[in-house]
């Protein structure tokens, strides 16, 4: 696999693991009044704060198949998840909570109590109103959750370093391979996978903006009023 | 907590009590085809006690029945769901669905055995029902404040609702808006055999829709009645002045005869109220309605004439077609305040410092013991 295979296959498992399970708790922690709220939501946060190296570092201790979590995730996967592609997986899923999360609290906590309320006393189930009511409201936040986890998880560096290693065809991804070229001297080939990175990036960057500025839910609250 | 005594199959019974966040304790019941308004100052809990109704809110302790079925009942740890109530809810800011146009708000809170094109068709009834005929697929953004609380209305009662909750639903629209909203919702209920339930803290939107009123203050319930007998016979001072009477007077009951009672007003007025069973002696505030009071240019000095009180213009103020006026009366201390129709008097009396005599109409009278003042 090339490098760009590598980077969009883990980008897209990265994406699809995380889509459910941001969508989930976005909406516990929007919803949800509990007492250690602040604690769940900082530590989901800390990805963002912590240098990549630093969780690079814990992950690659506790996927070693000497730690008791290593050899558990590897009876799971059925091979140690140190140096290959599910343990990268494992990885940029952990890496990329805050970035799939975030858009989506955000979405949900933004929508009026008040319409919520007003699907339940329609007779609206729990389900019938998140799935008429409240996805349809938060949209843009999911389209801005997958583009973020997506474009990140590309451009993703010291955890993929640590935890994938660099094999070539397995986890060598393409921010990994523009190190390699430039530590080699070959600018042309580090240009041309950065180029192709940055034109991404900004593109799914003007979507989640272009969408973002035309969602239901900039119209809810007017609506509501 | 006192429970609502047993109603008719279809009425609306309601006791619910709670000490924290803030304290409730509320009981009152509402007949099918009847609007009884939920009264008081912001922040009194009158919405709360709505959201309880339709298990938004949960009290510590309750008994909500309604058509003979037992939503909420804490002793015996019933609490039936929001779906399972039953309930029409108009909220404050109507909570249409943003994405969704008028007919689909609407289809969307029709009972889902009906199949889909049945639920656009009564959806579409409702709609005719609420004047919004030709408006259907609009959405929300696109909808004036008076076509949202419609749409609001239609939704509410596209589920054949047992009871129909209203909060505040006319608190976001114009006055001439409001006004047509008063006239359709007049009509439209004149159909509805259920309990409905308006949340208000407008005593005049309360005299135009409802027909009986229960009055909460500080998260309880006060008194519960008839419209015009508990606006006109409030049973204590507080419910008076949160009804929004101004003209209290300290009086002491003076004598009865066979068709009125007289009250003694500061140390010589006597006025002539309806007859009640007071004790002579029993110190009362008098309240007096704005509407039985008329003034009269000329000034008596004859302080015994029976129910003209005199004193001195103290506010003159025109707004448009009438006067709204203070007097301060003479021997009481104490200021009477009323409107009277421009047309009605003659403007150059209308100034502060000119005495008038005031006439009362024996009917507007109304005696408040000081034994119900607590």
């Amino acid at each position: 696999m090339t490098p760009f295979v590598v980077s969009f296959k883990l980008a897209l498992w990265t994406m699809l693991i995380l889509l459910p399970v941001g969508l989930f708790i976005g909406r516990w922690l929007a919803f949800a009044q509990f007492r250690f709220k602040p604690w769940i939501e900082s530590i989901l946060l800390l990805p963002l704060v912590l240098p990549p190296t630093v969780i690079g570092y814990y992950l690659l201790v506790s996927f070693s198949p000497d730690s008791l979590s290593g050899s558990l995730a590897a009876q799971l996967f059925g091979q140690p998840l140190v140096f290959t592609f599910p343990g990268l997986v494992v990885a940029s899923v952990l890496v990329n909570l805050p970035f799939a999360i975030q858009p989506l609290q955000l979405a949900y906590g933004s929508m009026p109590m008040d319409i919520r309320e007003a699907a339940w006393v329609s007779g609206l189930s729990t389900a019938q109103t998140w799935w008429h009511i409240e996805l349809p409201l938060i949209w843009p936040g999911l389209l801005a959750s997958a583009t973020l986890v997506f474009a990140h998880t590309l451009g993703e560096f010291g955890v993929v370093l640590l935890v994938g290693g660099n094999i070539d065809g397995s986890t060598r991804t393409v921010s990994i391979a523009i190190y390699d070229h430039v530590q080699s001297f070959d600018m042309q080939s580090a240009g041309w996978y950065s180029a192709a990175l940055l034109v991404f990036s900004l593109l799914a960057l003007a979507l989640v903006r272009a969408t973002s500025g035309s969602s239901s839910l900039t119209n809810t609250s007017a609506a509501s009023q | 907590m006192s429970e609502p005594a047993q109603t008719s199959e279809q009425s609306l019974s309601v006791a619910l009590q709670q000490h924290k966040p803030f304290p409730l304790d509320v009981t009152f019941r509402c007949h099918a085809g009847e609007m009884l308004a939920l009264i008081g100052p912001s922040g009194s809990g009158k919405s709360t006690v709505l959201r309880s109704i339709a298990g938004l809110h949960t009290v510590e302790h309750g008994l909500v029945s309604c058509a003979g079925q037992t939503w909420l009942d804490t002793k015996n740890q019933r609490d039936l769901s929001v779906q399972a109530r039953d309930v029409g809810f108009v909220f404050q800011h109507y909570g249409l669905f943003p994405h969704k146009d008028a007919l689909e708000n609407v289809a969307l809170a029709v009972p889902s055995h009906h199949s889909r094109q049945q639920r656009r068709k009564i959806a579409m009834s409702w709609l005719e029902r609420t004047n919004m005929t030709g408006l259907e697929l609009r959405k929300p953004h696109a909808l004036s404040g008076g076509q949202k609380q419609r749409v609001a209305l239609a939704r509410a009662l596209a589920r054949d609702p047992t009871v129909l909750l209203l909060d505040e639903p006319f608190s976001a629209v114009d006055q001439q808006t409001r006004r047509r909203l008063y006239r359709e919702l007049a009509q439209l209920r004149s159909g509805l055999n259920i309990p409905m339930i308006l949340v208000t803290h407008d005593i005049h939107e309360v005299q135009q829709l409802a027909d009986s009123l229960c009055l909460i203050h500080r998260g309880k319930s006060l008194q519960q009645g008839d419209v015009q007998t508990v606006f006109n016979s409030p049973k204590n001072r507080e419910v008076a002045k949160l009804l929004g009477h101004q003209n209290l007077l300290p009086a002491r009951v003076a004598k009865h005869d066979e068709q009125s009672t007289w009250y003694q007003l500061g140390s010589c007025e006597l006025v002539r109220g309806p007859s009640n069973s007071l004790p002579t002696g029993t110190a009362v505030t008098l309240l007096i309605a704005p509407s039985a009071i008329t003034p009269r240019q000329e000034y008596s000095n004859d302080a015994r004439s029976i129910n003209r009180l005199q004193g001195c213009i103290r506010d003159a103020v025109g707004m448009g077609d009438e006067w709204s006026l203070r007097v301060h009366l003479d021997n009481v201390e104490k200021s009477l305040r009323f409107r009277v129709p421009t047309h009605a008097v003659d403007a150059a009396m209308m100034m502060s410092g000119q005495r008038v005599s005031l006439e009362i109409l024996s009917s507007g009278i109304h005696a408040i013991s000081e034994d119900s003042q607590t």
